[in-house]
């Protein structure tokens, strides 16, 4: 058997660490997948190619998070290993070593925003953000697209790209009203310089396939489409399936491989998930057999009724409703934007982040500066419930001459704002302070 | 005493060592069309004065099996598979008697869905209308729960003596090489069988009564009783015991090396981490089919003393081809051999036919003689080394699953090269050269295969699988399935699986001394199910050590007479 497309699995279960002893994101969790990858031959598929990850550098992760006190005190070797693991799928593709990637590793990281005091949704560091911002590295001009159909609102990863106009971040997820993290509501659509290039589909409890390939059809693949990027990433979250505990969806391991075979992503990168004995194994080997081209029908659950899980006519009509409304506000974008920013030179974002897993409260205010050159400097003002207090200063990629001389400029007086740290990001020289 | 019978494609050799000491060393050609006359026109000539009464085993490394799988001549086997949902294979080298059953069992070993078990007398109904010969019968994740395959088994027992079940082969989950393990061992079964017939019959007219020993592909011996079970287990054992036998001829050091027997035309490469072989990730492949067969891993490159060398725009090209022997003994064509002879490294029949082809092949690429023969040398040094490189790439970067091998893996250096054959002298400069490595060499490499199939020791693997939830235990090579308490642990499970690999070696006649058994991996995870209590789910794999039975003694003369 021989793979349509070449496919780098960077499979790496993490067999030796856990969160702790019970906790959902333990050593057990893909051994399941494993046995089932195993035992299907998947190694023996001409194509398929098993990497190690690469172990990303406290560095890799400056480049994207403010991490307070410091990168090495809050991030472990597991979390560095599985952005590392979205590194060398990036490396992979982009070295044309391999068609697609497809890094299953563990912790997750899309809950994981660009303040990061500790783990959020048993989150530390956004995986695929360190991984796609060090590929940038080698690759500046890349537009990317981000799908995140973990059943969970990819918060970290709206975040970090909030104001970054290539980087195209799409979320479909349970409506935040009824789960984790809350947030993902349509209307949250970017900072004044990517206005309407952060789309979130909340979608009802019980969607099932039909519902998920509706949007899939109607939303993401004509915006797709139409933003034209050099690279799709597939936040690949398995919690929308059927069996999930932490979950009320309705999705099969068929609704995921035909979902990746139409996405078509060039790296898939696993999130959340913890039905692991009975929906990672299939929803996994799905995945694979999508991206590697290959006949995935009879991939299956043992205890699957397509009618048991049938979404009903009232969520058809909300999916349908929703879509057409995403889809609205895209089309709509430019226009939204001078509604909403007209005459004014900054934006202040207040916000409230809770780390569910760390336990800690954090109270942030974001100030995105308007520029008509580029996305414009932006600033972090952020402390929490434990006394920590910092500054994070955020000079983007494409930043003008300007906005650069500016970013500096607000580094150096933060100084006397008696934080216990202050940042810089300078994405445009990737130079990063910190004291 | 031990008598060892290497069979190889060409030539079949046999020995007679006592203690790890060579008594007496014989070499004949292989007639393909008759190998058991060809092994007995060999031990004829080995035992002629020889106290046939002082034998103590038979070693044998056979390549029954292998030819019977490579030229096509095996049974007609009836295959049944039951694969539930998964991938779509293609089954289209399981010949024309292949069946499909309804049903699934799941990862975990839990039938998911029955069989149909009226699909059986249709399915024993076209068998014996086809004529099949025996079965294989597979199921996935058989291993985990072999139910099933047992329960077809009983269907077809009273019809079909040579019945192979997958799980039987190995603990290992891969379900597309379990069945076409399992197709092969039917396949040759009844082949091997006969051959083994042959064997016992001629064996007692000689009034020779030891024990028969099989040399298998992953360096050991497995005794004649499994074997005729497992005949699979025989194939591709040449490179094997020449493993092995490099491994008698130079002292063990427990480092990492490379080991290379040069031949006429292929050398095989062999690599040691701390001076265990390295094997095949999953098993060894034969005739295009991946299989669950243990294999000592080797890579073969097509170049050898005899390789044929031209020039090709200008530049020097060796192999793969081989067209005959070198000039400087008698061929026609410009061979790597006629090189070293005509440098003065080797010696050779007619050296001044070694020289003239030389010079010629040097003006025509307008070369001084010398300096040709030497680019020659060093391109094939070189050639071997790049291969080498690549192998020790692909190898250490094998995929690992834990934090602790990614970060604190040890990486595969090679400290020294130990090579073999007819060139092996003569190149160990030119190798030394290019790889900086220290490169030695055995006196009477010709002996090595032989000696190799002699010193093999029995070995086995098994795996085992712990379910404290479902309190089920699994050896699936042993066809153990027992239950378990709650309170089963990792340190009982390696205790068990120690205890049965030791059974299992003792079954093989291997005394308490050689048993040497390891536990290869150990792994116990939580299993954490709602609120109530934990329960563990824990693999374990053990072996019996490959290795020698006794040390070779190289350095005492041949044929002398001590008594065991």
């Amino acid at each position: 058997m021989k793979a349509n497309n070449s496919l780098g699995l960077i499979f790496f279960p993490a067999f030796d660490w856990a969160i702790s002893p019970a906790h959902p994101e333990r050593e057990e969790r893909l051994l399941y997948t494993q046995d089932q990858l195993f035992e299907e031959g998947v190694e023996d598929i001409e194509g398929i190619n098993f990497f190690n990850p690469s172990v990303a550098r406290p560095a890799d992760v400056q480049r994207v998070h403010f991490a307070y006190p410091d990168v090495d005190s809050i991030v472990s070797e597991s979390h560095y290993i599985a952005a590392g693991g979205v590194m060398r799928a990036l490396d992979a593709v982009m070295s044309k070593e391999t068609d697609k990637a497809f890094a299953m590793v563990r912790p997750p990281g899309h809950h994981a925003q660009r303040v990061t005091y500790g783990d959020r949704g048993f989150c530390i560091i956004n995986i695929e953000a360190v991984g796609l911002e060090y590929i940038r590295q080698k690759h500046p001009d890349l537009r990317v697209a981000i799908i995140d159909t973990d059943c969970h609102h990819g918060d970290g990863t709206q975040d970090i790209y909030w104001n970054d106009p290539d980087t195209l971040f799409i979320s479909f997820h349970q409506d935040g009203r009824t789960l984790y993290p809350g947030t993902g509501d349509m209307s949250e659509l970017g900072g004044p310089g990517a206005y309407g290039y952060n789309l979130n589909i909340p979608l009802p409890p019980n969607t099932g396939d039909e519902g998920f390939l509706h949007v899939l059809d109607n939303v993401v693949l004509p915006v797709l489409d139409d933003y034209k990027p050099d690279l799709i990433i597939n936040s690949a979250g398995q919690d929308n399936h059927y069996t999930d505990p932490l979950t009320n969806m309705n999705f099969s391991a068929q609704g995921y491989a035909l979902l990746n075979e139409k996405l078509n992503p060039d790296v898939a990168v696993l999130e959340g998930g913890y039905s692991i004995e009975g929906a990672l194994p299939y929803v996994n080997l799905g995945i694979v057999l999508a991206m590697a081209g290959l006949d995935y029908s009879a991939v299956r659950e043992p205890d699957y009724h397509e009618a048991k899980w049938r979404q009903s006519q009232r969520v058809t009509r909300q999916v349908e409703e929703i879509s057409r409304q995403v889809l609205k506000n895209w089309e709509n974008r430019k226009k939204l934007a001078e509604e909403e920013f007209r005459g004014l030179r900054k934006v202040t974002l207040p916000r409230q982040v809770y780390y569910d897993t760390a336990g800690i409260m954090e109270t942030q205010r974001q100030e995105f500066t308007i520029c008509g050159d580029c996305p414009g400097v932006n600033v972090i003002h952020s402390v929490n419930d434990r006394g920590a207090s910092l500054i994070g200063v955020q000079i983007p990629r494409q930043a003008c001459p300007s906005c650069q001389r500016e970013g500096y400029r607000l580094f150096e007086e933060a100084a006397k704002a008696g934080v216990k740290r202050r940042f810089l990001q300078d994405r445009s020289n990737d130079q990063y302070f910190a004291s | 005493m031990i008598l060892a019978i290497d069979m190889g494609g060409t030539h079949i050799d046999s020995v007679l060592v006592r203690q790890g000491e060579l008594v007496k060393f014989v070499k004949h050609e292989v007639q393909r069309n008759d190998l058991f006359g060809s092994i007995w026109h060999c031990l004829q000539d080995l035992l002629q004065d020889q106290d046939k009464n002082e034998i103590s085993r038979i070693h044998l490394s056979t390549t029954v099996c292998t030819n019977a799988i490579v030229e096509g001549k095996v049974s007609k086997v009836g295959v049944i598979l039951q694969s539930g949902p998964g991938i779509n294979w293609d089954f289209g080298n399981l010949g024309d008697n292949l069946h499909f059953l309804s049903g699934s069992t799941d990862h975990r070993g839990v039938v998911a869905e029955d069989f149909d078990p009226d699909d059986l007398e249709a399915i024993k109904k076209s068998f014996q209308q086809n004529a099949v010969e025996s079965l294989a019968i597979i199921s996935k994740f058989s291993p985990r729960n072999p139910e099933t395959e047992k329960e077809i088994m009983s269907f077809f027992a009273d019809a079909y003596s040579e019945i192979t079940l997958g799980h039987s082969l190995s603990g290992k989950l891969n379900y597309p090489r379990r069945m076409q393990t399992a197709y092969l061992n039917a396949a040759v079964a009844n082949t091997f069988r006969t051959f083994a017939r042959n064997m016992l019959t001629a064996l007692k007219q000689e009034n020779i009564t030891a024990p028969i020993y099989i040399l298998k592909a992953d360096g050991g011996t497995v005794d004649l009783g499994s074997a005729l079970k497992r005949p699979v287990e025989t194939i591709l054992s040449g490179p094997a015991a020449s493993y092995t036998g490099i491994s008698a001829l130079f002292p063990a050091e427990n480092e990492d090396a490379v080991l290379l027997d040069i031949g006429g035309t292929t050398t095989d490469i062999f690599i040691l981490a701390d001076g265990i072989p390295l094997f095949e990730p999953v098993g060894i492949e034969i005739d295009h089919r991946k299989t669950l067969v243990r294999a000592v891993y080797s890579v073969s490159i097509g170049l050898g003393g005899d390789s044929y060398i031209r020039a090709d725009e200008g530049e020097i090209r060796i192999g793969p081809e081989r067209r005959g022997p070198a000039v400087a003994y008698g061929g026609e064509v410009l061979t790597p051999t006629d090189a070293l002879v005509y440098l003065g490294l080797m010696s050779g029949k007619y050296p001044q036919k070694a020289e003239m082809a030389i010079a010629s092949f040097a003006s025509e690429l307008n070369m001084d003689t010398e300096a040709c023969a030497a680019q020659i040398v060093t391109q094939f040094s070189e050639s071997i080394l790049r291969k080498i490189d690549d192998i020790l790439e692909r190898v250490n970067k094998n995929p690992v699953y834990t934090i602790k091998e990614l970060l604190h893996g040890q990486q595969i250096t090679p400290r020294s090269i130990k090579v073999i054959g007819g060139p092996a002298q003569a190149l160990a400069g030119a190798l030394y050269e290019a790889s900086g490595l220290e490169v030695t060499f055995p006196k009477n490499y010709e002996i090595a295969n032989a000696v190799g199939a002699a010193l093999a020791k029995p070995t086995t693997e098994i795996s085992l699988y712990a379910n404290t939830e479902r309190r089920i235990l699994s050896i699936p090579e042993l066809d153990i399935y027992e239950s378990i308490d709650r309170s089963f642990n990792q340190a009982e499970a390696e205790n068990i699986a120690l205890r049965a690999v030791e059974r299992a070696g003792a079954a093989m006649g291997l005394s308490a001394d050689q048993l040497d058994s390891e536990i290869t991996e150990s792994s116990s995870f939580n299993m954490v199910r709602g609120f109530m209590g934990r329960e563990r789910n824990i693999r374990v794999r053990a072996q019996i050590r490959p290795g020698l039975l006794y040390d070779f003694q190289p350095t005492r003369e041949r044929g002398k007479d001590e008594s065991e």
